[in-house]
C-alpha cells in the first residue's frame, strides 16, 4: 500500500511489564515486547489478515490500533490523522470511524441486553440522536441477514453463527471505514463460518468498508484477503498479496505453516515442512534471526545477524536466505527434521 | 475387543420448555486402537456425548436410553459415581480444547503431575520420575527440569502437550480429545496430531476426537461419526466418510469446507437453514428441512442402512448417493 492508506502502522511496538524487583536483581528482562517494530497499512475498501499462532501479538497488535493498548514505540495513522497515544476521551470519536469485533461471538454480547439494545448501543454510546431506533435495528438486522423476530432475543437465545451476524450489526452501525474483525470465525462451523465470510465479503463490496482480519485459519484468508501478514513472535516475518503469498512463499515459517494445512482428504500426500515444534519465550528471544531455533534452512548467519525487512513491492519479507518457489527443506545430518 | 459400544444412547434434558431430546439413538464403537473422529457443528450433540460417557451431564440430562458398555464390563450410564470416579482420570482420561483451563495455575507442573498419580503405590521419588519420562514422551526438551515450572512458563503448544502427558499418564484405555487443537496455528496443530498418534499407538490406547476442523479428522482418524442434531447420521471408516459420503448433511459439510477450494471464490456455499429446535423435532428426518434432495417419504424416520466395510447412513436415499449418480 502507498500514498492514500486509511490505516498505517508503522514500527509499532507494545510492550508488558513482567516480573518485579526479584526479577530486576537477579537480571531477568522486566519487559517483554509482545508487538515488535510491526509496519503495514490498509487501504480504502481493503481486506487486510493477519495471521500466526496463539501468543504472537496478533489481538496485542489490534488492540493497540483501537486504542485500548498504549504503544511502547512507533506510530499509527489513520485517515491521515496520527492516532498514537490519544487519550480516551480524544480516541472515542474515532471509534465511530473504527469498529471492533471481538472473538468470542456470544461473550462479546452483554447478556443482559436484547439484539434491539445491541445493535442500537452504539448509537447510545456515540449520542448519535434524531434517528428512529427501530428503523435501524430493522435496517441493520437486516444487512447481516436477520429478520425482526430476533430484535428481542437475548444472546443466550442465539446460535454462535447468529451471535456473530450480531456482532457485525453492531460493528456496522455507525458506518465505519474500519472493522477491526478478532477471529470471526473462529469456533463457528464450517457451514456457519462461510455464512459469515460471505457476509463480511458482501458487506465490504455495498459499503466499501475496509477490513483487518486476525484468524490463524489459513483457508478462511484465502478467501477473504486481498493482502496478509504472517505473524511471529510479534514482528511481521512476511506480508504480501495473498494470492502470490499462497503461491511462493518467501519466509521458511510462511513456507512451513501453508504446508502443514491439513487438507480435508485422508489420501493426500503431504509435502510438509515439519518445524520443531519448541517455540521460543517472549522473556529469551533468540538472537540473529528469531525464527533460526526452528528453521530447516538456517545457515551460520542467521543465528548471528538479524536480518532487515527486505522484498519488492508489496512483498516483503525478513529473511537471510528467502526461498525460491517450491525449495525444500535440505536434509540435516539426523535425516529429516522432526 | 471393543473398548467402549455405544448402543441406542439417548440423552434428554428437562428444561423450563419442555423435555429436550440431545442425543437420540446414538449407536458407535470405539475398538481397541482405534481413532475416532467425531464431526458435526456446533449443537449437534458432541459435547453432550463426552459428558455422558464421562458421567458428568447436567443436573437436569438424564440418560433416557440405550447403554455405554466399557471395555465389555461397565455401563457407562447405569454404574454409580464412585464406580465412575475409579474409571476417570485411570481408564479413561481427556484433553480439552484449552490447556491453561486444565492446568492449576498455582502449581509446579510436576507437583501436579504427581497428584494426579495419587492411586498408585509409587514413592513420591518414583512419581517424579514417571512425570519426567512421560514429559519427554511428548517431546518436552530437558523434562526433569521443567516439572519445577509453572503452566503459564510454556507456550500454548507446549501446555497442550502437557495437557495431553497429563491424560496419559495412567496409560488409559480410552482418551477422548475435545478439539485439542483449535487453539495452535497449522505447524502446532500437525506437530500434535502427529504426537497423538504416536502416543497412542505406543500405549495401545484408542482415541475418541472431536475437531471442527475436517482436514485434522482426515489426517489421523481411522473411523469417522458423523452427527447432526443429536443423531449419528452416518458412520464409517475415514475413507468411505470422505470419498464417498452417503448422507446428504456430510455431503454438504464438505462442500462448505473452505478447505476444498482452491483459490477464491466470490460465495462460499453454505447449508440453508438451521439447526432444528431440539424440544421439536421434525417428525421424519431429522435433516429433511434442509436437504435438497428431501422427497415425500423423508416424512418419515429413516432407518439405518448399512453397506459393506460397516459404512452406515441413516437416510432413505443412502443406497443412492448423489456422488455416484454424478459420475454416472
Amino acid at each position: 500500500m502507498t500514498g492514500d492508506a486509511l490505516l498505517s502502522v508503522d514500527n509499532v511496538s507494545v510492550t508488558f511489564a513482567v516480573g518485579g524487583l526479584a526479577a530486576r536483581l537477579a537480571g531477568r528482562p522486566t519487559t517483554i515486547a509482545a508487538v515488535a517494530g510491526v509496519s503495514f497499512a490498509v487501504g480504502k475498501g481493503e481486506t487486510f489478515a493477519l495471521v500466526g499462532e496463539s501468543g504472537s501479538g496478533k489481538t496485542t497488535l489490534a488492540r493497540a490500533i483501537n486504542g485500548l493498548q498504549s504503544v511502547a514505540g512507533g506510530s499509527i495513522h489513520f485517515e491521515g490523522d496520527s492516532i498514537t497515544e490519544l487519550s480516551g476521551a480524544a480516541m472515542k470519536p474515532l471509534r465511530r470511524r473504527m469498529a471492533m469485533m471481538f472473538q468470542d461471538p456470544v461473550g462479546s454480547l452483554s447478556p443482559r441486553l436484547t439484539v434491539r439494545a445491541l445493535v442500537t448501543e452504539p448509537f447510545r454510546i456515540h449520542g448519535v440522536e434524531g434517528r428512529d431506533l427501530n428503523a435501524e435495528t430493522e435496517r441493520l438486522l437486516s444487512l447481516v441477514g436477520l429478520n425482526m423476530d430476533f430484535a428481542d432475543r437475548y444472546p443466550h437465545q442465539l446460535s454462535g453463527g447468529q451471535a456473530r451476524r450480531v456482532g457485525v450489526a453492531r460493528a456496522i452501525a455507525l458506518d465505519p471505514a474500519l472493522i477491526i474483525a478478532d477471529e470471526p470465525t473462529a469456533g463457528l462451523d464450517v457451514s456457519v463460518q462461510g455464512e459469515v465470510l460471505n457476509l463480511l465479503n458482501d458487506l465490504r463490496e455495498r459499503l466499501g468498508v475496509s477490513m483487518v482480519i486476525i484468524t490463524h485459519n489459513l483457508h478462511v484468508v484465502r478467501q477473504i484477503a486481498d493482502r496478509m501478514a504472517v505473524m511471529y513472535l510479534g514482528r511481521l516475518v512476511e506480508q504480501g498479496e495473498t494470492e502470490s503469498v499462497y503461491t511462493a512463499p518467501r519466509h521458511p515459517y510462511t513456507a512451513a505453516l501453508l504446508s502443514a494445512n491439513p487438507e480435508p482428504d485422508p489420501d493426500l500426500a503431504r509435502e510438509r515442512i515439519t518445524l520443531p515444534a519448541e517455540v521460543p519465550s517472549l522473556m529469551a528471544r533468540p538472537g540473529g534471526c528469531e525464527f533460526h531455533t526452528r528453521c530447516p534452512w538456517v545457515r551460520e548467519n542467521c543465528r548471528t545477524e538479524p536480518p532487515a525487512p527486505a522484498g519488492e513491492g508489496e512483498r516483503r519479507y525478513t529473511c537471510h536466505h528467502p526461498l525460491q518457489p517450491g525449495e525444500r527443506p535440505p536434509k540435516t545430518e539426523e535425516g529429516v527434521h522432526v | 475387543m471393543t473398548v467402549l459400544a455405544v448402543d441406542g444412547l439417548t440423552v434428554e434434558f428437562a428444561t423450563e420448555r419442555g423435555t429436550l431430546t440431545a442425543l437420540r439413538e446414538v449407536s458407535f464403537d470405539i475398538p481397541e486402537r482405534a481413532i475416532v473422529g467425531v464431526v458435526g457443528e456446533s449443537g449437534c450433540g458432541k459435547s453432550t456425548l463426552i459428558n455422558a460417557i464421562l458421567g458428568l451431564l447436567a443436573d437436569n440430562g438424564d440418560v433416557a436410553g440405550g447403554s455405554m458398555i466399557f471395555e465389555g464390563r461397565h455401563d457407562l450410564g447405569q454404574i454409580g459415581p464412585e464406580a465412575m470416579r475409579a474409571l476417570r482420570g485411570q481408564r479413561i482420561a481427556t484433553v480439552f480444547q484449552d490447556p491453561m483451563g486444565a492446568l492449576n495455575p498455582v502449581l509446579s507442573v510436576g507437583r501436579q503431575m504427581v497428584n494426579i498419580q495419587y492411586r498408585s503405590n509409587l514413592s513420591q521419588r518414583e512419581k517424579a520420575a514417571r512425570a519426567a519420562a512421560m514429559l519427554r514422551k511428548v517431546r518436552i526438551p530437558d523434562p526433569e527440569r521443567q516439572l519445577d515450572r509453572f503452566p503459564h512458563e510454556f507456550s500454548g503448544g507446549m501446555k497442550q502437550r502437557i495437557a495431553i502427558a497429563m491424560a496419559l499418564m495412567m496409560e488409559p484405555a480410552l482418551l477422548i480429545a475435545d478439539e485439542p487443537t483449535t487453539a495452535l496455528d497449522a505447524t502446532l496443530e500437525v506437530a500434535t496430531i502427529e504426537l497423538l498418534h504416536d502416543l497412542q499407538r505406543d500405549i495401545g490406547c484408542s482415541i475418541l476426537f472431536i475437531s471442527h476442523h475436517l482436514g485434522v479428522i482426515a489426517e489421523l482418524c481411522d473411523q469417522v461419526i458423523v452427527m447432526y442434531a443429536g443423531e449419528v447420521v452416518e458412520r464409517g471408516t475415514v475413507r468411505q466418510i470422505f470419498h464417498n459420503p452417503r448422507h446428504p448433511y456430510t455431503a454438504k459439510l464438505f462442500e462448505c469446507d473452505p478447505a476444498r477450494l482452491h483459490g477464491r471464490s466470490r460465495t462460499l456455499p453454505t447449508i440453508p437453514g438451521e439447526v432444528p429446535d431440539l424440544r421439536a423435532r421434525p417428525k421424519g428426518c431429522v435433516f429433511a428441512p434442509r436437504c435438497h434432495r428431501a422427497t415425500e417419504q423423508c416424512g418419515e424416520r429413516p432407518p439405518a442402512q448399512t453397506f459393506e466395510g460397516g459404512h452406515a447412513a441413516l437416510c432413505w436415499l443412502a443406497d443412492k448417493p448423489e456422488l455416484a449418480e454424478a459420475q454416472g
